[in-house]
């Protein structure tokens, strides 16, 4: 876990503080506020994602033969997974939120961590079924690089975690706007400074329907390992 | 010999794979209660079967009845009639010798009463209470062996499946696993399915033998019947008599097949 407070640390104080000054001077206001949940969903993506992919481990270790003779319906073993992936990077959202306000972070008021943690939480649901789905395809960790260039870091990038998503090239709007990061970052971003880009229920929706439709298609394909 | 009932009723099953027949056309019986030995050299079918046994594989042909249940429509009632202890270890080697216990005893929805008294006899019996909380990744081959078994009859299965159990354990614990496991088999007329490649295990505790090759059945009966039908003196010669000279036989159709396959895709 402290391990993994480095990389969403270095993203802050790297970014936070390079592109602060530019941002400042194109009007923009303060880069940190503006940074900060991109950071905090980073992090929690990054734990999720991995939990679920965790399932590979367990194949290839054998464990997962334990699980899948078990008298347990397929859905209870995927909903357990993305239950316990969920409050892990819940967990480490939280710790990345204390540390922004290290570097300057500063929520607008405390009621407005309520709204943030379902947001949180959503994403967090999100990317463990994610992780589940990847798990159930993938035999082994060899395509594993493929999974990190190609989906992992595009989901970060083009969500708006980064830079704000009005006035892109048509193109990366779009991809913005299909990646339902994008949404969780500006339901988060909006909870925590006030400032939507969508609207909290459009985020709240998109978030909800797609956190389903993924921890469907999880149990779908985890009931479908043979070994 | 009394009337009892098939517990394991197998019928033309097969698995393809492509091509290759893993497991072609097998059928045969196991009375509740028996203990059944299923031989054959390295790849001839043994772990497949048990797979589709097991519902952790679907079968291409067949009909299997485990319990009465039928692993492919109704895979619940089938999990619950079992237990299992694999070939290669799956346990969790971030817990405890006591937490991978708790856990099955859970996922079996053992009662919280029986769970803690099983667990604690079952452990005292592989001589792992001692160890019971330490991680499972400083355990010997041998000790997960053990933890394994204590696992796979935690929740008092009806039938046993154990893919080479004894692979690994010095004979001081293969005979101590044995015992208990024939103790069990008396006490609560537990079925017990094995595998293995020591033939002397396989004669001294099964009453009934199968011995598969290539995906198929060579022979089934006790090892007495093995050894009168094959002429032979012994189970272990009675099994190289039956699987030792079509070794050669199948591998070169199966070659012939691959060579015929690569040939076809070429033109």
């Amino acid at each position: 876990m402290i391990g993994s407070l480095g990389q969403p640390l270095l993203f802050l104080v790297a970014f936070g503080f390079g592109f602060g000054s530019i941002y400042q001077r194109a009007g923009e206001g303060n880069y940190i506020q503006f940074l900060a949940p991109g950071i905090i969903l980073m992090s929690v993506l990054m734990t999720a994602m991995f939990s679920g992919i965790d399932i590979i481990w367990d194949r290839q270790f054998g464990f997962l033969k334990e699980t899948l003779v078990a008298p347990v319906s397929r859905f209870e073993i995927v909903l357990g997974k993305v239950a316990g992936g969920s409050t892990v990077a819940l967990i480490q959202g939280t710790v990345v939120l204390i540390l922004t306000l290290f570097v300057g972070f500063r929520p607008v008021s405390l009621l407005s961590l309520l709204p943030a943690f379902v947001f949180t939480f959503l994403v967090a649901v999100l990317f463990t079924s994610m992780g589940t789905v990847i798990a159930s395809l993938m035999e082994d960790m060899q395509g594993f690089q493929l999974i990190m260039n190609f989906l992992v870091m595009p989901v970060i990038f083009l969500s708006g975690a980064f830079f704000p998503v009005q006035g892109l090239p048509k193109a990366i709007a779009f991809f913005t706007r299909v990646n339902p990061l994008s949404y969780g970052i500006d339901g988060l971003r909006g909870s925590l400074t006030g400032l939507f880009t969508f609207s909290p229920v459009l985020d709240l929706l998109v978030l909800f329907l797609a956190a389903s439709a993924l921890l469907g298609l999880g149990s779908y394909l985890f009931s479908k390992i043979q070994l | 010999m009394k009337n009892r009932r098939n517990i394991i009723s197998v019928k033309n099953l097969t698995k393809k794979y492509h091509d290759l027949k893993a497991v072609d056309q097998i059928s045969f019986d196991i009375k509740e209660g028996e203990i059944f030995a299923f031989l054959g050299p390295n790849g001839a079918g043994k772990s497949t079967t048990i797979k589709m046994l097991t519902t952790l594989l679907t079968p291409t042909e067949g009909d299997i009845r485990i319990n009465g249940y039928d692993p492919v429509s109704d895979q619940s009632n089938v999990r619950k009639s079992f237990g299992i202890v694999f070939q290669d270890p799956s346990l969790d080697d971030d817990l405890t010798a006591f937490e991978n216990m708790y856990f099955h005893g859970v996922l079996y929805k053992v009662s919280k009463n029986d769970r803690d008294s099983r667990i604690e006899e079952l452990l005292k019996f592989v001589e792992l209470w001692d160890r019971r909380n330490d991680f499972v990744k400083s355990f010997s081959g041998g000790m997960k062996r053990r933890l394994e078994i204590a696992r796979g009859l935690l929740h008092h299965p009806k039938i046993l499946f154990l893919d080479e159990p004894t692979l690994g354990l010095d004979p001081q614990t293969r005979k101590h696993t044995w015992d208990y496991i024939k103790k069990i088999n008396k006490e609560e007329n537990m079925t017990v399915f094995f595998t293995t490649h020591y033939m002397e295990e396989a004669g001294k505790v099964s009453q009934r033998i199968a011995i598969i090759d290539h995906g198929k059945i060579v022979s089934q009966g006790t090892s007495a019947e093995l050894q009168k039908r094959t002429k032979t003196k012994s189970l272990e010669d009675a099994f190289l008599a039956l699987t030792g000279s079509d070794i050669r036989d199948e591998e070169v159709s199966v070659v012939d097949r691959l060579r015929r396959g690569r040939m076809m895709h070429r033109h």
